[in-house]
């Protein structure tokens, strides 16, 4: 569905030699060329600037000590260099319910996040495959259907959901989704990623050329062994690119997070804490850097690390509803 | 310790009893009996992501329209909890919010983020530019609300300020203000912060698109003396009309979802709430589901016609190519 060609830079590149009036451009349009370009690039230098700015001074900030980030401003580092790991060691150690805590809820945000996204990315592929590849009746509709079902805001499902989870899915003491444990959490994210899974998944593998199933068709092979030998391995670049989005996207969230982690140190993910430390005490400043520092750690690995499949998988999911 | 290996024990099983489901189907789908085979097959691959969506999603959706008409005892009231949210003055607050939300911050994010992409537009360092401004894509909303209540931070005009906005305020000899407490203005500093995480994802996909503008037009334009502005305007606009829709559909898509920013910094207090706070804030904390779910169904009913519009666009595009 990417509208957006990706990297064209090259063709982009003029060729100036086949060109002979780009030669020698007039001397007057050059400088008013350059003239332009420095004004450009100056706005976009201060754009980037306000841009940055923000979560700099937050950076600096986390590794001051608390007396100076309450007393004044970070940009008073410049004449007053004081620089402590503190903070950082105050928001992660587990000490008591007042404390942060953070680490504890870091390695929550990792234990739901990692199974959430291996679950729709098979789900979603397996799925996909047959949407492609299958024949049966209804096919189209049924496609339509689940891409139909992006437009459906999660806040439609959360009540009942929660209802379903809580109550119908309980035979007495027996919960096949127990609270205070990941399962919820895993299977709501599931469904709620799976529309969009299904549908960008289905449009890669769709593009699998006919002939290397056909072949494997011919040599008796099921489905079972041509999507795990065959499509899978094809489309491991799109299931990357849809695992990352996917993978930021759990790990940012927070709403889901709320209705059904319950919110103890034991299931909640990292946003939620953090949320909640703005609530109780919004004046620690201290902690909060840190601790806002922590949780922004993994998603900024992945995007300085990934940057190349975050694009990728940005663009072919403009449609996300 | 002992917390995180138990942890980490709950993720083994969880991904266990994942993989042995999927186990179990594929060797259903492989030992198939030869009559009815390709439709078990069929059926196996479809049937776990549509058994989700249908148990997690639609029939939710189907649950959470019916509740919008009953009331905090799940007794029948018909329209009422639409006739209060289009009544009562802090209901009214909510809907005039979300309105100036869902007007400025696509307007302003898609065209700080074209300005930017046309700047940067094979600048040096364009790909260092373009993280910058991109990098607050990946950060939570969580995250970046306490990176911006910290620019936002208010002490009192005899202290020292730590927050970068008042400070700016004092040297240019203003009070100090308190720009989340402060109604109706504190809604725009709440809309700067989804500006600020939106203009990178406009940024971009509108840039690739800028260098999928085939290289002939561009040096045509400027063969002809075209000025920066009237390229800008009769080449560049055009040529991406595409991808901008997508950009400012996409965008006010999720700005009318828009719930963590205004959850974490103010708790849709001081006149901010938006729909999608509300929401939750009647279903899960006031104990209004009823209220809760017409406002989710409200919620649908604003993200529809952007999402029909999208989609017909591109399928128009699709026939175009």
């Amino acid at each position: 569905m990417s509208t957006v060609p990706l990297e064209n830079k090259k063709n982009l590149q003029p060729d100036v030699k086949g060109d002979p009036t780009q030669d020698r451009p007039p001397m007057q349009r050059r400088v008013k060329q350059r003239l332009t370009s420095r004004k450009a690039t100056a706005a976009a230098v201060i754009i980037a600037v306000i841009w940055t700015i923000p979560t700099f001074g937050l950076l600096i900030s986390s590794f001051r000590p608390e007396d100076n980030i309450k007393g004044n401003g970070w940009w008073n580092v410049l004449t007053d260099r004081q620089f402590t790991l503190e903070n950082y060691a105050d928001v992660l150690s587990p000490g008591g319910s007042q404390s942060p805590n953070l680490l504890s809820y870091f390695v929550n945000s990792l234990a739901i996040v990692i199974p959430g996204t291996v679950f729709t990315l098979v789900l979603g592929s397996m799925a996909a495959y047959m949407f492609a590849w299958g024949r049966f009746r209804g096919k189209d509709n049924l496609f339509i259907f689940v891409f139909a079902l992006q437009i459906v805001p999660l806040q439609m499902a959360l009540i009942p959901l929660l209802q379903l989870f809580t109550q119908v899915l309980t035979i007495g003491d027996f919960q096949l989704l127990p609270s205070g444990t990941y399962a919820q959490l895993w299977v709501a994210h599931t469904i709620f990623g799976l529309p969009l899974a299904i549908f960008l998944l289905h449009n890669f593998i769709a593009e699998i050329p006919g002939e290397v199933i056909e072949a494997a068709r011919v040599d008796g092979a099921g489905h079972s062994t041509i999507f795990w030998r065959i499509i899978v391995p094809l489309a491991t670049p799109a299931l990357a690119s849809f695992g990352i989005f996917q993978f930021l996207w759990l790990w940012n969230d927070l709403l889901v997070a709320l209705v059904f982690s319950g919110g103890g140190a034991d299931v909640a993910p990292i946003t939620q804490r953090l949320a909640e430390l703005q609530g109780s005490r919004g004046g620690e400043w201290q902690r909060l850097t840190a601790g806002a520092f922590v949780s922004i750690i993994v998603p900024l690995a992945v995007f300085f690390g990934l940057q190349r499949y975050f694009v990728r998988g940005l663009l072919a999911g403009g449609l996300k509803g | 310790m002992e917390d995180i290996a138990e942890k980490g024990l709950q993720v083994v099983i969880g991904l266990a009893v994942f993989a042995a489901i999927i186990g179990i189907i594929m060797l259903i789908v492989d030992r198939a009996p030869k009559s009815g085979r390709e439709k078990i097959q069929i059926a196996g691959f479809l049937a776990p992501a549509l058994v989700l969506l249908a148990v997690g999603l639609v029939f939710p959706a189907l649950q959470t329209s019916y509740l919008s008409l009953t009331n905090r005892n799940g007794e029948f009231v018909g329209l009422e909890n639409f006739v209060w949210m289009f009544t009562q003055p802090e209901a009214l607050v909510t809907l005039r919010n979300t309105l100036i939300w869902v007007i400025l911050v696509p307007l302003l994010a898609s065209s700080v983020g074209l300005a930017y992409a046309v700047f940067i537009d094979r600048a040096r360092g364009e790909k260092a530019l373009k993280a910058l401004v991109f990098m607050p894509m990946a950060i939570s909303f969580v995250g970046a609300g306490v990176i911006w209540r910290f620019v936002y931070a208010y002490k009192g005009p005899e202290q020292d300020q730590i927050g970068l906005l008042n400070q700016i305020l004092v040297w240019a000899g203003q009070e100090p203000k308190q720009f989340l407490l402060d109604a109706p203005e504190n809604t725009l500093f709440l809309i700067a912060v989804m500006i600020w995480i939106q203009t990178g994802f406009a940024m971009v996909v509108l840039s690739a698109a800028i260098k999928g503008i085939p290289t002939e037009i561009v040096e045509a334009a400027r063969l002809d003396g075209a000025s920066a502005w009237q390229q800008f305007r009769n080449v560049t606009i055009p040529t991406i009309r595409g991808s901008l829709v997508v950009v400012v559909t996409t965008i006010t898509i999720g700005t009318l979802k828009v719930f963590d920013i205004v959850r974490t910094m103010t708790a849709g207090q001081y006149e901010t709430s938006v729909v999608a706070n509300e929401m939750y804030t009647q279903a899960f904390r006031a104990g209004e589901p009823g209220r809760g779910a017409a406002l989710a169904l409200v919620l649908f009913l604003m993200v529809l016609p952007v999402v029909v519009f999208n989609a017909r666009l591109l399928r128009k595009q699709k026939e175009i190519r």
